[in-house]
Order: structure tokens, then C-alpha cells, then sequence
């Protein structure tokens, strides 16, 4: 081993997905020891929930995981549902549902563009991921007025229905990913340079996973079948056939295929949900302004894995406490463990599966 | 699974340890958190520490530890208090390696020091920062608080 040689990638880089400082010691091109330092992004969100009104932080979830946004947003909104016992119309379930999936679609799909964007693949599969996330974003502009930052549910159902033609829309849709699904798979997925750079690096065991709380696609790849809208279905997602799609080795390439399989699922969640939105009003009727008492956990299925939202309430307008558990926060802890021994163009490619987003981390 | 089971498996392994059931948690001393977390992992099967953080209760600070178990799909909510002139705790980061960082955040924001950590520094802000911004005694001048009014009626 010759002398050790200390490689600061980041905070600006444009591999590390947002503002992530990764402090390498390198041996050669090995890596040998990685420390990640966090916190460009954090803008103490936790601290700002505890001086809102429950409904005045909706809009600062927005801006945890903002490729999911609207996943953040139900987290939260059933957080405080639970607390308060405020009851849910079928219509607003369902439209949760739809809302919800679309949104793990085009954030997986954005997972996918940059991850080739991360092994060489420049540009073409970005834009191609782009390019159809563009449709959903313009839908949910449609819905809600805004295309990232969305602010669309609401403490006891959404902010408004969906326009008059979205199902068609929608439906149009679902017909025209699942081509180009196909496309991916032809473009990406058996690509033999494509192979030879995620095959087998980063391999994350399910002992190890399981030991660093990791959840999610990242989970799932490894082999672990575990998925809450499966294990304790909340929502409706009880009445809707899907499948779990589990990974094999728990490489890089096992946590992108998972991810591009279950945009598939969520298709079909999707599909099924929307011939049987049940009529009503799917608007709440609940105070703006209102107090709480006791505490509650509630975890929900986000793209990037378990979203937990830890609520103390002591009976004010306000939230005594409220603690954000962040996916990606525990999925990136496991990277050192992962990239000791590789390459750097390697350590790349295993954070590129990671699918972090930095501001949930930082928070 | 129920928080009494685990209460009673609790007991039966340590008769003289006194745990305090609330609706939806368990509160354990301070000194045997670290025994009460290894049984719960090796011998309960609660092997995802989930979250750890903690809530300033103005006269002490509450050191909350979400923990589940795949197996009974239970989510354990352990309690401890950690009075204001001994901010520390025994570290449960070598029993599961998530609660490291989720530990140093605690320690970050709130300044519970976890005893026999492996690396405790800040995580999020400056290392040189003196201030614990979640205690509620924490002010800023950035941080406004509105006035609470009664808003609109729904």
C-alpha cells in the first residue's frame, strides 16, 4: 500500500446527486475509507414544523424529497389524519392512491435517467426519463398549479378534484410508458457496457441491510420481499393486485431493475385504481386551525423507502415535536460500507443506485 | 405483538429493572438501556432500529427509539429520560449500525452525548457550532413565532 491520498468529491459535484461532501481516502484508485459529511441542505425543517399550524407545514414537506413530493405530502397529511382522527372520504383514497403512484413513477424514472448519467450514458436515457416525466408534470400541474414543489394534499382529503378528462389522460399514459418501458429495457437494461458497470459492484447483503435500516427498492434489490403497501396496507392499497419485485444479488444493477420494474407495478395500481374511483366529494371539510393531543408514528411507502413521520402533540395549534425519519438518510449511511475496496468510477455507480436526494437527508 | 408482551418478556428477564407502560410506549431507566436493547434485538428479533430522536420536555429530554420487528410487523416505541445535568447515554450503534447516524443527530441537535460511539461528531451543523437548535430554549432571531390565532373557519 503506497501513501494514502484524500480525494474531497463534492459538495459540488455532478455525480453526488445534490449537495453531499464525500471525504475518499485513496489508494491508487482504490477506495479506502469514505466519510460523507451532510448538511449543505439542511435548513432545520424539524425546528420550523415545531413554530407552524399543522396545516401551514404541508408545504415544507414539499421540499424534503422533492422528486416525490406528493408522497411526502400523504406521509404527513395520514400522520396528522391519525393523530386527530380525522376521517378520509373513499374518493380522496383513491385519489391519493393515483396521485401517489404517478409520482413513484416519475421519480424512479429520474432515479433510472441519472443513474445512466452516472455510468457514461450521457445524456440519451436522462432525457428519454425526462421527457416522459414530463407528461405526469404537466398532469399534476393540472391538478394542483404547480409542477414539483405541489402542496396537494390535504388533512382529511386533497386540495381539489381532478379536472374533468384526467382519467383519459392518464390512461393514455399508462399505454404510452409501458412502451416505452420496453424501450429502457432494449436501451439500458441488457446493454453490455451498461452490464459490465453495474453487475456486481456494491453488493449489499441482506444482514447488512437489514442491520442499517435500509428500506425500499435498495432493500428489495438485495432480495428482501418487503414492501408496507404489501405488509400493512395502508390507504386502499388492499384492494389493488400487485407484485413486489425483489432483486437477486443486491448490486447496482439489481437495485436499478427493480426500481424500472416497479414503475410497471405502479401502472398497474394505477390502472386499476382509476376504473373504480368512487364518486364524492374528495375535499376536506376539516378546520384550518385545530389542536392536538399525544404522539403518533406513521411510516408510508415513499420511492426512495420508509418514510416515518414522528408527531408530539401537547395540545396547542402547533406540533410539540416532529421528527422526519428520511429514507435516504439510512440508505446513504450504508455507502462506506459499500464502496471500501472499489474504484472510484465504481463508488460513482454504487451511489448513483443509491437514489439519494439530499434534501430529505439534510433536511 | 403488544407493547405487555414485551413488557412481561422484559420483566422475566429482568426482574428488578423497573419499566413504566404508557398507551403506546415503554419507559426504561437510563442505566439499562443498553441490557433491555441487546435482549430486544438478539433474543425479540427486533432487528430494525428504525429511528432514534428525542423531545425536550423543558425539565428533561426524552430519548425515543422506534424499533421493529419484521417478524410480528411491531413497531416497539422505547423511552428514556435523560435529566438536563447528565446528557448521556450508552450508545446502541454497535448493536444496529443505523442508529450511528440517527444517534449523531440526536447529538447534534439536541447534545445527548452517547457514551462509547464510534464517531460522534455533528452531522448536520458547523462542528464548531456551540448551539442544540431543537431544545426549546434554542432562539434565533430567524425564526418568527406567529402569533396563534384562530384563523378561518372551515
Amino acid at each position: 500500500m503506497g501513501e494514502l491520498l484524500t480525494v474531497n468529491m463534492g459538495p459540488q459535484h455532478p455525480s453526488t446527486h445534490g449537495v453531499l461532501y464525500l471525504e475518499l481516502k485513496m489508494d491508487g484508485e482504490i477506495v479506502v475509507d469514505c466519510k460523507p459529511h451532510l448538511g449543505y441542505l439542511h435548513r432545520s425543517i424539524e425546528k420550523i414544523a415545531e413554530n407552524r399550524t399543522y396545516t401551514q407545514f404541508i408545504p415544507y414537506t414539499d421540499r424534503l424529497d422533492y422528486l416525490a413530493s406528493m408522497n411526502n405530502n400523504l406521509c404527513y397529511c395520514m400522520a396528522v389524519e391519525k393523530l386527530l382522527n380525522v376521517p378520509v372520504t373513499d374518493r380522496a383514497q383513491y385519489l391519493r392512491v393515483i396521485i401517489a403512484e404517478l409520482n413513484r413513477a416519475i421519480s424512479h424514472l429520474v432515479a433510472i435517467g441519472t443513474f445512466a448519467q452516472d455510468l457514461g450514458a450521457y445524456a440519451t436515457p436522462l432525457f428519454y426519463a425526462f421527457r416522459d416525466r414530463e407528461k405526469i408534470m404537466d398532469l399534476f400541474d393540472s391538478i394542483c398549479g404547480a409542477r414539483l414543489t405541489y402542496n396537494y394534499m390535504r388533512i382529511g382529503g386533497v386540495s381539489a378534484d381532478i379536472p374533468v378528462g384526467t382519467e383519459q389522460l392518464i390512461k393514455d399514459f399508462i399505454a404510452y410508458e409501458r412502451k416505452m418501458l420496453i424501450e429502457y429495457n432494449e436501451l439500458l437494461t441488457y446493454n453490455v457496457i451498461f452490464l459490465a458497470r453495474s453487475k456486481k459492484i456494491g453488493i449489499l447483503s441482506k444482514e447488512v441491510a437489514a442491520n442499517y435500516s435500509v428500506s425500499g427498492p435498495i432493500l428489495r434489490a438485495s432480495g428482501v420481499k418487503w414492501d408496507l403497501r404489501k405488509e400493512e396496507p395502508y390507504l386502499v392499497y388492499d384492494k389493488f393486485d400487485f407484485d413486489v419485485p425483489v432483486g437477486t444479488n443486491g448490486d447496482s444493477w439489481d437495485r436499478y431493475k427493480v426500481k424500472l420494474d416497479e414503475i410497471e407495478q405502479s401502472l398497474r395500481i394505477i390502472e386499476q385504481a382509476i376504473g373504480g374511483i368512487p364518486e364524492g366529494n374528495p375535499v376536506s371539510k376539516v378546520n384550518r386551525v385545530f389542536r392536538g393531543t399525544g404522539e403518533v408514528y406513521l411510516r408510508t411507502e415513499n420511492p426512495r423507502g420508509e418514510l416515518g413521520f414522528y408527531l408530539v402533540a401537547e395540545g396547542g395549534f402547533m406540533p410539540y415535536r416532529c421528527k422526519i425519519r428520511s429514507p435516504s438518510f439510512s440508505n446513504l449511511s450504508v455507502l462506506p460500507e459499500l464502496i471500501k475496496g472499489l474504484n472510484i468510477s465504481d463508488a460513482v455507480c454504487v451511489l448513483g443506485s443509491l437514489d439519494i436526494v439530499m434534501g430529505e437527508i439534510d433536511r | 405483538m403488544q407493547n405487555s408482551e414485551v413488557l412481561q418478556k422484559i420483566k422475566n428477564k429482568f426482574p428488578d429493572i423497573v419499566v413504566e407502560e404508557l398507551p403506546n410506549a415503554l419507559v426504561i431507566p437510563k442505566k439499562a438501556l443498553l441490557d433491555i436493547a441487546r435482549f430486544l434485538k438478539n433474543d425479540m428479533s427486533f432487528e430494525n432500529c428504525h429511528c432514534v430522536t428525542a423531545v425536550d420536555r423543558k425539565d428533561k429530554l426524552e430519548l425515543v427509539y422506534h424499533l421493529y420487528s419484521t417478524a410480528d410487523h411491531f413497531m416497539l416505541t422505547l423511552k428514556t429520560m435523560v435529566p438536563l445535568d447528565d446528557l448521556t447515554v450508552e450508545t446502541v450503534s454497535l448493536l444496529w449500525r443505523s442508529a450511528d447516524w440517527l444517534e449523531r443527530e440526536v447529538f447534534d441537535l439536541f447534545g445527548i452525548k452517547f457514551l462509547g460511539h464510534p464517531d460522534l461528531r455533528r452531522i448536520m451543523n458547523p462542528d464548531e457550532w456551540t448551539d442544540f437548535p431543537l431544545r426549546k430554549d434554542f432562539k434565533s432571531a430567524n425564526l418568527i413565532v406567529r402569533p396563534q390565532s384562530q384563523g378561518l373557519k372551515g
